[in-house]
């Protein structure tokens, strides 16, 4: 039978505030444990929180970036469990009221593009930290409080993506506009964007949801992708082998590459809410929505259509350079020095690119500032240099820092265009290959290919390829 | 309203309390007269009142997000019934 998969995603964002939701506690990483609380924090008897005005105004930033409705009275409530990640046995969380809802996101998959729906986004607060040590009767467990009562919000989309793919690319983009808000720093693997996912399969044409498993532990696009393809495919082969699909939480296990079961009790999920009686509900009214919607940065999809209506770039090129905010950054200012746009987003695309990943670099903390990439396209325009040496001086400008003037001066670097010098060359190569002269005399094209190429051998790549090619045709 | 004894069993767990079946009984009981007394509020007519979330008529109280410095470690774990290198030790719960 063909299957097709649902998939819903339970997105948490760590936001970039200075102090924690309740109380003002510092929310700076790295600290040793339990040196970031307070009575607040740590739930004692008697305390008051107060709710941190900046998370309200980053929960509105975020719900208007992902077109929601921003609820005009929302309210917090208390989720009570029992473990000891939450010093107070509830987590101060919103229930029936959530502060945004029913928004959407685009996607691109494979050129086509795709609305995923936003059920809500609402305001929580993290746990503490547990390491489990073993020991004589089952061991212990230490607890570091310095993340508790840190803001986040959680955004839950609708069962809308069919595929693993889709599933990334929408964690992808979602990434992007919280980059672009400012509200998170969205580090995955430091667990300030974290990402829950509820999975079914159906056969395809069907509209019942098969029953769904909710898959936690992903902690890269990567691992989100394959730990959703692995689950789809195990309960594709339950149901074809005659089972059932058993409501489980399961975890994916990266170094196995396998989803397991954590827990199949539902039991531990009544969490008996009900309104926080410590906080008072909140107002939203227009005015404040008009001002935050006002003070919104250019998101990914217009800046993207920007330098598509700006520069003619083609829509993958501008997506990709739009998608993170520092890249487009880059891009603009080595567009406003060197204004070939689309020369410009094949080398941000290509090299530049490549040797970021390579060295692990954000675009803004790069050896080689816009301004010296911009000189380096016009090296290569003017003629000073070839694409080919152009791609190892900005090479050497990574690994030096040094200006692609300086390091095309130094090296000796710059195109041979002078027909003499080159005439001789291109005799002494012709003299050299008299069958593959012979071929190309006799109608084989691809023999000129192999004469070019050991022209730029012998000048290491610095002779003029447009003047090579026309000295060679004119001599044979 | 009433409430069963399964009931008070599947509270009890979700407290993580421990009750024998005398003490189960007796909350039962007790429960039950709280909920009995719910059952004279209902017979009020609320028609006309609005929902409410909470009990004072206050909306939008916020703090600037400013850090101040919390309880030195000490201070924190001085309440803890054990700690162990800087940190609440607790019985282990999971896996
Ligand atoms: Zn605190």
């Amino acid at each position: 039978m063909d299957y097709e998969a649902v998939i819903g995603l339970e997105v948490h964002v760590e936001l970039k505030t200075n102090s924690k939701a309740f109380c003002a506690c510092t929310t700076s990483f790295g600290a040793e444990p339990n040196t970031h609380v307070c009575p607040v924090c740590l739930g004692m008897p008697g305390v008051l929180p107060v709710i941190n005005r900046q998370v309200i105004e980053f929960g509105i930033m975020t719900g208007l970036a992902l077109n929601c409705q921003i609820a005009p009275f929302c309210k917090y409530d208390r989720k009570n469990y029992y473990y000891p990640d939450l010093p107070k046995n509830f987590q101060t969380s919103q229930y029936d009221l959530p502060l945004a809802n029913n928004g959407y996101l685009k996607i691109n998959v494979d050129g086509e593009e795709k609305r995923i729906g936003i059920t809500r986004v609402h305001m929580e607060e993290d746990a503490g930290k547990l390491v489990h040590v073993d020991g004589p009767g089952g061991g212990y467990s230490l607890v570091d409080y310095n993340r508790a009562g840190v803001p986040l919000l959680e955004i839950v989309s609708e069962p809308d993506m069919r595929l693993p793919s889709e599933a990334r690319a929408y964690m992808e983009k979602l990434r992007s506009i919280l980059l672009y808000l400012g509200v998170s720093d969205c580090k995955m693997e430091e667990g300030s964007l974290r990402c829950d996912a509820n999975v079914s399969v159906r056969p395809r044409g069907s509209k019942t949801l098969g029953t769904k498993t909710e898959v936690k532990n992903m902690n890269s696009f990567r691992a989100l992708q394959r730990a959703l393809e692995y689950e789809i495919e195990r309960q594709i082969s339950v149901l074809e082998d005659g089972g059932k699909i058993q409501q489980a939480t399961m975890s994916w296990d990266e170094s196995r590459g396998i989803t397991t079961v954590m827990r199949t009790k539902e039991e531990a999920h009544d969490y008996r809410y009900f309104p926080e009686p410590d906080l008072v509900p909140i107002e939203v009214d227009n005015e404040w929505i008009e001002r935050v919607r006002k003070s919104l940065p250019e998101l990914p999809d217009e800046r993207s259509q920007r330098l598509i209506n700006t520069y003619g770039l083609p829509q993958y090129d501008a997506q990709v350079i739009t998608s993170s905010r520092d890249l487009a950054e880059y891009f603009d200012q080595v567009v406003a020095k060197f204004p070939d746009a689309k020369v410009v987003s094949n080398w941000i695309m290509g090299d530049f690119s490549r040797l970021l990943n390579a060295n692990n670099l954000e675009p803004q903390n790069s050896p080689v500032p816009p301004e010296q990439l911009a000189d380096l396209l016009q090296l290569q325009k003017e003629g000073t240099i070839s694409g080919k040496i152009a791609k190892q001086v900005l090479e050497e400008m990574f690994k030096t820092g040094k200006k692609a003037r300086q390091v095309v001066e130094e090296k000796g670097l710059v195109q041979i265009s002078d027909a003499d010098a080159l005439g001789k060359i291109v005799n002494e190569v012709i003299s050299a290959n008299p069958k593959v002269v012979e071929d190309y005399r006799n109608g084989k094209d691809k023999a000129l290919g192999f004469l070019v190429g050991q022209v730029m051998k012998a000048t290491k790549g610095k002779a003029n390829p447009g003047l090579v090619n026309k000295l060679l045709k004119e001599q044979l | 309203m009433a409430i069963t004894k399964n009931e008070v069993e599947h509270v009890a767990l979700l407290a993580r309390l421990k009750l024998s079946s005398e003490e189960m009984e007796a909350y039962t009981e007790q429960l039950n007269a709280i909920l009995g007394y719910m059952d004279k509020l209902d017979t009020l007519d609320t028609g006309n009142v609005e929902p409410t979330a909470h009990v004072l008529p206050l909306r939008n109280v916020f703090r600037e997000d400013v850090e101040r410095p919390g309880l030195a470690k000490e201070k924190a774990l001085a309440g803890a019934p054990e700690a162990s290198e800087g940190q609440f030790k607790v019985p282990r719960v999971v896996g």
